[in-house]
């Protein structure tokens, strides 16, 4: 039985894993990374539009600033967020891509003077200035006051992965390909609370089983898109850093129910068309090629936030305004005013996919699209240090977790740019941690072997059936079709509208699933290593948990908020609402989790609950709202006429400084906000 | 959708795929045949994924994101590297053979071990950013010309998928070549300002047979790279800047 023994292990290979290595290992720690791929093909690579940072270099991002950043991050989020991590993630990013751009990462540049840009299908002259020549430029996304995504043409993920994972290699990280862990090692530590001590791992090429045993675990495997059976995601997003989390039975998942459609995925296959199609100037069309987004949301048009834009096509698609295919109705996405010479520059993974996958040249046709599962906002309930609440030992960061810093909706470019930040934090956090005595390893060996025997045995049970079961036992079950009417009930029931029957339907069936899901026998492939159908099988069972959860806190949440749109409940409820869903799972036998509620404290928000800005504002208000709105202004009164700055106003209104790891608490400098010279 | 794809009536595809898996003992490289139908839209990703519902449970391929973005996809399809999942089955013969990327490591049927290798040639070639300053990133970020961050990008969008190589004739030969996906690289890194390494540096990389001298120019990588690289242009310019340098010290050359 193999033990590897480190300080930190990192699960997963895309940005926030990585990040989170890069940190601690600059602090000294040694790190294992575990990857089911080659890191370089983590999903992170698959965000093409941007990574929004206040930089304001850009004529269209003058006057941004973190201030800026914050209130669009929050309203975006339907108030769902955690407002003290949305002030340390916004103060970070401008850290991150300017960290990046010094590792390599070729952000696209600005250019001086004149350039044509469409804005509301017109053609209009932006002015760069010189002082900005050569400066990381941004472009305007859904949802957002300022343009802020900064870009790499649109294969943003792509570069900075890269770049990533390249100062990875630089660093002699050691970075493990082809490994999957399957369940967290856990056990009460000498002081009595429950602690993470690592995970069982399974080699992906020889199925050779092994533990990890580290200090701090850390889970960032990204979102859980693929319990749908058509999402943007990349197929190896399929939930396993949340089951194995959850399967612990003490560690919480957070706003599970809290699910993002992206307006623009094509049809049928669902890969994406970046949000910078509409950033640049493209627009939604009908089935008479009628612009139909301004007749909804008159101020942002095609660029409201996802969620809002995604439920109005479902909207005008009901109406009868959707273009029928074989393959259900879609409306049409047109960057055919961008010019072939954008499109071809700026758009061109836009442009491969459309040529590869729909054999369309965008420059000249429509392309064919409708909103699909795209994002996941909830994940691993952790502290604002990525640490779980209840699981000593463990962290989570990036998508894999809910710090929570999206809330019900999260905005375009706040995700890879989430995936730095809350990797280059929580590595310091946990770097701080393995610093201490009370990190130090203290399992016996035969708890591990326990672990490692548990999973053994759940692998035969799949592969050799009849062997574990008699013969009244029920009959066999094909993971494959588990799998696909689980993919099923998720797309039909827990969709982007939602009601009452249908969610209790999808909990009921995914219940009956789940039982029968522990019957699963692997046929006519029985190898022990290197065998998808095995890797199905035990997936499947972790999957059909996941999707539990988020139908569960669906079918309890009875309100409308950010993404979670529920046709019996059309009103944000924050009377009533105005909490994070928290699941728990601590009895395996049963086929339900335990759901509690943690409240939202109105008055210590920064930016208490308003109206977001779309359609009518129809809120169940709470009633600190306006308490803590007075609050507010009476605070910025008092600080306006004693002439303090924005620092000092946002310091008294929500301190949250003291929470960042020291070295990430300077100000951010911009081009209108120069530091001093003896500064630098 | 195109038109054609809806209105022709559906075709029987015969994938011949390369079946050997070399964990288990006593098992032979053989061609296995699978007959399935066509449907509208289909990829080779939809078509092998198919097969292993349906057909054979054990069918070992590596996607990814099936959108022609991370490069794990790479096979011999019809006797050429290619994505899988990019390719359309309406752009093939009914008869369609499928075969894993020869040169890397083989994990099973048409799965390969690109990630090892590739990870080698990052290291032999150290593909990241040489500089000592340190940087407070509070502050504005260093200025880069745009057309020169452009540039870097069109090279930096390498997936690693592997097709260079299996199409270069000189890999065949010298094992240790570093391929397109290598030379790429470091005229990537060699436009970049931000990495300080002097041309002289790179010589020591690249400057033999078994970096840029070693290319026969068959630039079969050109022909089947699937994000379209400029890499004829990339390795001549290369090999006529790693040429001035080894005159420049006529020791240094090698060949």
């Amino acid at each position: 039985m193999k033990i590897i023994y480190t300080d930190v292990l990192v699960i997963g290979g895309g940005l926030a894993g990585l990040r989170t290595a890069t940190g601690v290992k600059a602090r000294g720690y040694d790190v294992v990374v575990l990857s089911l791929v080659p890191p370089k093909r983590s999903h992170s690579a698959a965000a093409q539009g941007g990574m929004q940072a206040s930089l304001a270099n850009s004529a269209m991002g003058e006057g941004d600033n973190e201030d800026v950043h914050f209130e669009d991050t929050i309203k975006g989020s339907d108030w769902g967020a955690d407002q003290q991590v949305a002030r340390m993630f916004v103060d970070t990013a401008p850290k991150a891509i300017r960290e990046l751009a010094a590792w390599g990462v070729p952000w696209t540049r600005i250019q001086r003077g004149n350039h044509q840009a469409i804005i509301n299908t017109e053609s209009v002259t932006i002015n760069e200035q010189n002082q900005a020549h050569g400066l990381i430029n941004s472009r305007d996304f859904g949802g957002t006051k300022k343009w802020r995504t900064c870009y790499t043409a649109d294969g943003t993920g792509h570069s900075m992965l890269y770049a990533m994972d390249n100062k990875a290699q630089e660093q002699k990280i050691d970075i493990q390909e082809r490994m999957e862990a399957i369940a967290l090692i856990h056990d009460e530590s000498s002081n009595g609370k429950q602690r993470c001590y690592g995970a069982v791992v399974r080699n992906l090429m020889t199925g050779e089983l092994s533990a990890y045993i580290a200090k701090a675990t850390t889970i960032a495997t990204g979102g859980y898109g693929r319990i749908f059976s058509v999402s943007t995601n990349a197929i190896i997003c399929e939930g396993i850093g949340q089951a194995i989390a959850l399967e612990t039975g003490i560690a919480t998942l957070g706003n599970m129910e809290a699910i993002q459609f992206h307006p623009t995925a094509i049809v049928p296959v669902g890969i994406l068309t970046t949000e910078g199609c509409r950033g640049d100037g493209g627009v939604l069309r009908d089935v008479d090629g009628y612009r139909f987004m301004p007749d909804y949301e008159p101020e942002k048009k095609d660029l409201a936030s996802r969620d809002v834009v995604s439920r109005r096509m479902q909207e005008h698609i009901r109406k009868g305004k959707g273009v029928a295919s074989r393959y259900g109705d879609h409306l049409w996405l047109d960057i055919t005013l961008l010019g072939r010479e954008h499109i071809e520059k700026n758009l061109r993974e836009v442009n491969d996919i459309c040529k590869n996958f729909l054999g369309i040249d965008p420059a000249e046709e429509w392309i064919p699209v409708r909103p699909t599962q795209h994002y996941s906002m909830g994940g691993i309930r952790t502290k604002y240090t990525g640490e779980s609440a209840t699981l000593k030992g463990l962290y989570a960061c990036g998508e894999a977790a809910c710090w929570d810093l999206h809330g019900f909706n999260r905005l375009g470019g706040n995700s890879v740019s989430e995936t730095v930040v809350s990797g280059m934090l929580v590595a310091e956090y946990i770097a701080d941690y393995c610093a201490t005595i009370e990190s130090s390893i203290d399992i016996n060996s035969d708890v591990i072997e326990w672990f490692i025997r548990a999973e053994e045995n759940k692998l035969d049970c799949l592969l050799n059936y009849e062997q574990h079961h008699q013969d009244k036992s029920p009959p066999p079950e094909d993971a494959y079709k588990l799998r696909e009417a689980m993919e099923t009930i998720m797309m039909d029931k827990v969709g982007i509208f939602r009601n009452g029957k249908d969610l209790q339907q999808a909990v009921d069936e995914l219940q009956i699933l789940l039982q029968r899901s522990k019957n699963i026998s692997v046929r006519r492939s029985k190898s022990k290593a290197a065998n998808p159908a095995l890797e199905n099988a035990y997936r499947t069972q972790k999957m059909i948990k996941i999707a539990l959860t988020a139908a569960y806190g669906a079918l309890l949440r009875t309100e409308s908020r950010g993404a979670h749109s529920r046709e019996d409940f059309p009103q944000r409820n924050d009377k009533e609402w105005l909490k994070r869903t928290i699941i728990q799972w601590p009895d395996a036998n049963k086929t339900l989790p335990e759901v509690s509620y943690e409240a939202l404290n109105i008055m210590k928000m920064e930016l208490p609950p308003g109206f977001r800005g779309y359609g009518t504002d129809s809120t169940v208000v709470h009633l600190d709202s306006e308490k803590r709105q007075q609050a507010i202004k009476d605070i910025q009164d008092e600080y306006h006429t004693a002439g303090n700055d924005r620092f000092s106003l946002q310091n008294k209104l929500m301190p949250y400084k003291a929470l960042l790891p020291p070295k990430y608490r300077g100000k951010n400098e911009r081009l209108n906000e120069r530091f001093d010279d003896d500064q630098g | 959708m195109t038109k054609d794809n809806i209105s022709r009536s559906a075709r029987q595809l015969i994938f011949n795929i390369l079946r050997f898996d070399p964990h288990l003992k006593g098992d032979r490289p053989r061609m296995e045949r699978f007959e399935i139908e066509e449907s509208s839209g289909m990829t080779l990703f939809i078509a092998l994924n198919d097969i292993r519902r349906n057909h054979d449970a054990s069918l070992k391929f590596d996607f990814v994101c099936r959108a022609g973005i991370c490069g794990s996809c790479a096979m011999v399809i019809n006797g050429k590297p290619g994505l899988a999942c990019h390719t359309l089955t309406a752009s093939l013969d009914t008869e369609i053979t499928l075969a894993p990327l020869p040169v890397f490591e083989l994990i099973g049927d048409l799965s390969v071990y690109t990630g090892n290798w590739m990870r080698g040639l990052n290291e032999r070639l150290e593909t990241w950013i040489h500089e000592q300053e340190e940087h407070d990133f509070t502050r504005i970020e260093e200025p880069m010309e745009p057309d020169l961050a452009d540039e870097i990008y069109e090279l930096d969008r390498c997936i690693e998928c592997g097709c260079c190589i299996a199409g270069c004739g000189t890999v065949q030969m010298r094992e240790e070549f570093i391929g397109a996906v290598g030379l790429n690289k470091i005229a990537r890194y060699q436009l970049d300002p931000r990495d300080k390494r002097s041309d002289e540096d790179y010589y020591d990389l690249i400057g033999d047979e078994d970096g840029v001298f070693g290319c026969m120019t068959l630039l079969g990588c050109e022909d089947v790279c699937p994000k379209n690289l400029p890499l004829q242009s990339k390795i001549a310019y290369l090999r006529r800047k790693m040429l001035k340098i080894g005159l420049k010290s006529p020791k240094k050359i090698c060949f």
